[in-house]
């Protein structure tokens, strides 16, 4: 307990600014929590999604690997991953082009963290799934057709 | 209060893979129930998984996430008996903690 404790006022002295960010107790990521990107989440298209998310613009990367079915037999259980070797990816976000919505999820992914995750989504119908990464505060994008013989919206 | 989460987090040399599978209904409120009212949205918003006082992951979720969602990460460090953290919160406000050992 005591080296942590020391490691975390050490790091906090070092990086002052980024313990605004990166660093927090977990009783201060709790506070933090309740911010929601709610246009992003309310996004029809992908061009808004990215301005929702504070890009301009985004472009393809073959940096960007998305993992998942070809065809997924229940639209309502999805395994999709994405993973991103763009340098300085600060944030992972999957999409889905023909949900009503189009994003999924959000990651924000902080120095020393992988820039790798897996879960499960929704799909309403065969769509295109896009993984959108942020980089160095720039928008890239790779996509992956995901065919669905059920639908998991409204089903 | 909701179920407890079920986490594994695995030592793998110099990172450690966390995995979390919570349970949750994940309701998108587009859905209508046997009498053709709507059923009300309810899904977990925010995830955030902490170790050693160090966010790790955190995560903004949308409805369009699965029923009992699950998650998969790896973070670089973390050594065997280290204690990994996730908490979720869903859009009505209700959260849940949960942690375990790095092994």
């Amino acid at each position: 307990m005591h080296g942590d404790r020391r490691e975390f006022l050490q790091f906090t002295g070092l990086v002052g600014a980024l313990a605004a960010t990166g660093l927090l107790g977990a009783e201060q990521a709790l506070a933090q929590q309740t911010a929601w990107n709610k246009a992003a989440f309310e996004a029809k298209n992908l061009a808004d999604a990215v301005k929702a998310l504070g890009g301009s613009g985004v472009t393809e990367s073959k940096d960007i690997t998305i993992t998942g079915p070809d065809i997924a037999e229940n639209g309502a259980v999805v395994p999709v991953g994405v993973a991103s070797k763009v340098p300085g990816t600060q944030a992972v976000y999957i999409l889905v082009e023909k949900n009503p919505n189009m994003v999924a999820a959000g990651f924000t992914i902080p120095a020393g963290t992988e820039a790798n995750v897996s879960t499960r989504i929704k799909m309403g119908q065969s769509s295109n799934i896009v993984g959108l990464v942020k980089a160095n505060n720039q928008f890239f994008m790779a996509s992956k057709e995901v065919k669905v013989t059920l639908g998991g919206c409204g089903g | 209060m909701a179920d407890p989460m079920r986490i594994r987090a695995t030592s793998k040399g110099d990172s450690t893979e966390v995995r979390v599978l919570m349970a949750h209904e994940m309701e998108t409120g587009s859905r209508k129930d046997s009498s053709g009212k709507v059923v009300p949205a309810h899904f977990i918003s925010n995830v955030t998984v902490t170790h050693a006082g160090k966010v790790v992951l955190s995560a903004e979720w949308g409805p369009a996430i699965s029923k009992n969602p699950y998650l998969q990460f790896s973070f670089a460090g973390g050594k065997k008996g280290d204690e990994v953290m996730v908490t979720w919160v869903d859009n009505k406000g209700e959260t849940r903690t949960d942690k375990t050992t790095i092994n």
